[in-house]
């Protein structure tokens, strides 16, 4: 019996570890290695350095921007998402009507949240290419379009978008305008997860307050959010690996990959411009794995943030 | 859900008075009127339509314009009711553009990927839940790193596994579909285990102790009677996998180009990208609205049709 069980294990075990090692691992542990050489991608030719590529990290003013490129999507990316689709579930959860049973979710709210989630079927390439028809500096984009129909834009001085490399608050505009496609088509998925969490906390708990003389407000600020904090944490995490992966909008829409004048690069573009384009493998392979480990920290420190006890009803 | 229910007589009835407001007095009081809650209504209703238009607009606005002639998208790009229909835009698309030949690899390396995600994920996950081993949980760890790990970190030496495996064993190296499949198993392992394990764990023992009583084997065990009882989770990764390899666009970026003279093996996402690099220069836009309308419709008609087994698969996704 023992003997069976043994065999069973490694039967069921030996395809998928096998292709996991072969297609994730060992390219993982490969980058780890060349990471500590000076090797080029396309010669044979490779010399240890051992830590001179994340020394060169700290000097290179490529990195530092895109750094901070990243940790702007880091932060606003969630904030906004998160608030946008609180804010959204709020109206669908409780701006009906009120009568006996309580208050109720506005009518239609079906139809609200199958629409919201539109985008969130759609690949990031889709995205991207609809938004660069949309983002269009000229008089064919849609906005522009639109807001020289208005009036609101002349002609001759259209808003340029992806081409718009000014600080608006210190970050360079185009910056923003990527982070609109971000909320645009990540608000409706986290708005039926929230929306999804409110209607998972047991009706009594509303009726008890309103017994006690809660109006709408106060029940959502005080009872529905400190009990969706769960569900917020984990959106927060989540969107913290999707505002790292910003890449394929900046690799679709901005021009030269990460331009105007590199001012939406961010750390995956400025590694793939340095494997493929300036053909320095080793650097690239040390900046994916400070990405790494950037990475995994920002992980662990969110769940010991957000870690707290669990409610259980 | 907000099913506002008439009782049949109210609406008959020959009498038309309103029927009296029964609004408990100590509930208005604290809730800011009735009025005031009217007023809330009306707003909900307002900026849940805004977004809703910010959201379906765009799309609509693409839809249209596929069915616009080229001079029409730049005379006139807003207007949303093209003045006679351009079906052969897709028709462009779909061959000069090479979106049907595309979308039709699409579906076979899917096909193959989300099968074998499925049942190799289902499996390792199922050994790794319900079986005490040595190295049972390095390797639940090993699947689970791979959640943080950022792809682009494992680019340039996957590229070069692919491309020396592709040396001695052609079918498995770069542009060919079997290569392209594996890799997405293996990509998609992490979070398929991952979600798989709690699922398997939750699953009661008695029945699978009583089908050993009755001389299962374990991997009969496996397949008649643990894999049916945990469909509910195999709906929710399948649709979680489906979109997510759909989806994909780095690793074939990175893994299937066609070098001149193979035969294009691309898939959908970078039909798309080579279709909006090229409409620079040959202004192809409505051919490239057609393309972007022949990716985006079949996603949104499958989860229109499907919407609440997607957005709960989706959602059961993240909330685990």
């Amino acid at each position: 019996m023992r003997h069976g069980v043994a065999r069973f294990v490694t039967g069921f075990l030996a395809l998928p570890v096998g292709l996991y090692l072969f297609y994730v691992v060992w390219p993982f542990l490969q980058a780890a290695g060349y990471s500590l050489t000076d090797w080029g991608g396309y010669s044979d030719r490779q010399q240890f350095v051992g830590l001179d590529n994340y020394l060169r990290l700290f000097s290179d003013e490529l990195i530092r921007k895109a750094f901070w490129h990243n940790v702007f999507f880091l932060i606003t990316v969630p904030l906004f998402t998160i608030a946008l689709a609180l804010f959204l579930a709020f109206l669908l959860n409780v701006g009906g009507r009120e009568d006996k049973a309580g208050i109720r979710g506005v009518f239609g709210s079906g139809l609200y949240k199958v629409i919201f989630f539109f985008p969130q079927v759609l690949s990031l390439v889709v995205i991207a290419v609809m938004w660069q028809q949309i983002y269009r500096a000229d008089g064919q984009g849609l906005i522009n379009g639109m807001l020289m129909k208005i009036g609101l834009v002349s002609e001759d001085d259209p808003i340029t978008f992806m081409y718009d490399p000014e600080p608006f608050l210190g970050v360079p505009a185009v910056l923003w305008w990527l982070l609109l496609i971000a909320v645009w088509s990540g608000a409706g998925f986290y708005m039926v997860l929230f929306s999804a969490a409110m209607q998972s906390i047991p009706k009594d708990v509303y009726e008890a307050a309103i017994l006690d003389g809660a109006g709408r407000f106060h029940t959502f600020f005080r009872i529905t959010l400190p009990l969706l904090r769960d569900t917020v944490s984990v959106a927060w995490v989540y969107l913290g690996f999707i505002a790292l992966d910003m890449y394929a909008l900046v690799f679709v829409m901005t021009p030269s990959q990460g331009g105007p004048n590199h001012a939406s690069e961010i750390f995956a573009s400025v590694l793939n411009f340095t494997a493929f384009q300036k053909g320095q493998f080793g650097y690239a392979c040390a900046m994916g794995v400070a990405l790494a480990i950037f990475t995994i920290l920002l992980a662990a420190l969110q769940l010991r943030i957000t870690r707290r006890e669990r409610i259980e009803y | 859900m907000s099913t506002v229910t008439h009782t049949p007589g109210g609406l008959a009835g020959p009498d038309q008075t309103p029927p009296p407001a029964r609004t408990p007095p100590q509930r208005a009081a604290v809730g800011g009127g009735r009025a005031g809650a009217r007023f809330f209504n009306g707003f909900s209703h307002l900026f849940l339509a805004v977004w809703a238009i910010m959201v379906v607009y765009p799309l609509l606005w693409v839809v249209m314009s596929a069915l616009k002639t080229d001079s029409e998208v730049i005379r006139k790009p807003l207007s949303l009711i093209p003045e006679r229909l351009q079906w052969d835009n897709f028709a462009r698309a779909w061959t000069e553009g090479h979106i049907g030949s595309f979308f039709l690899n699409t579906i076979l390396v899917l096909t193959g990927s989300v099968f074998l995600t499925m049942l190799l994920g289902s499996m390792a996950a199922y050994v790794l839940a319900r079986y005490e081993f040595r190295g049972n949980r390095l390797i639940y760890y090993m699947f689970l790193s791979g959640l943080t790990l950022p792809i682009y970190l494992a680019a340039v030496p996957l590229f070069k596994g692919v491309y020396n495996t592709g040396v001695v064993l052609p079918f498995l190296g770069p542009n060919s579909h079997l290569m392209l499949i594996l890799v997405y198993v293996a990509w998609s392992l992490s979070f398929t285990v991952f979600f798989m394990h709690s699922f398997f764990r939750t699953l009661p023992t008695a029945i699978a102790e009583a089908g050993m009583v009755d001389g299962a084997s374990h991997s009969r065990l496996f397949f008649s009677v643990m894999l049916p009882m945990a469909k509910p989770g195999l709906i929710s990764i399948g649709i979680f996998n489906v979109l997510g390899q759909w989806n994909q666009w780095y690793l074939p970026t990175l893994l299937m180009q066609s070098v001149a003279g193979e035969p294009k093996n691309q898939v959908i996402s970078q039909g798309l990208i080579e279709l909006s690099v090229n409409q620079g220069y040959r202004s192809d836009w409505s051919g490239l609205f057609a393309g972007v309308t022949m990716a985006m419709l079949p996603v949104l008609i499958v989860y229109i049709v499907f919407q609440r087994q997607v957005q709960s698969g989706l959602t059961a996704g993240v909330s685990k």
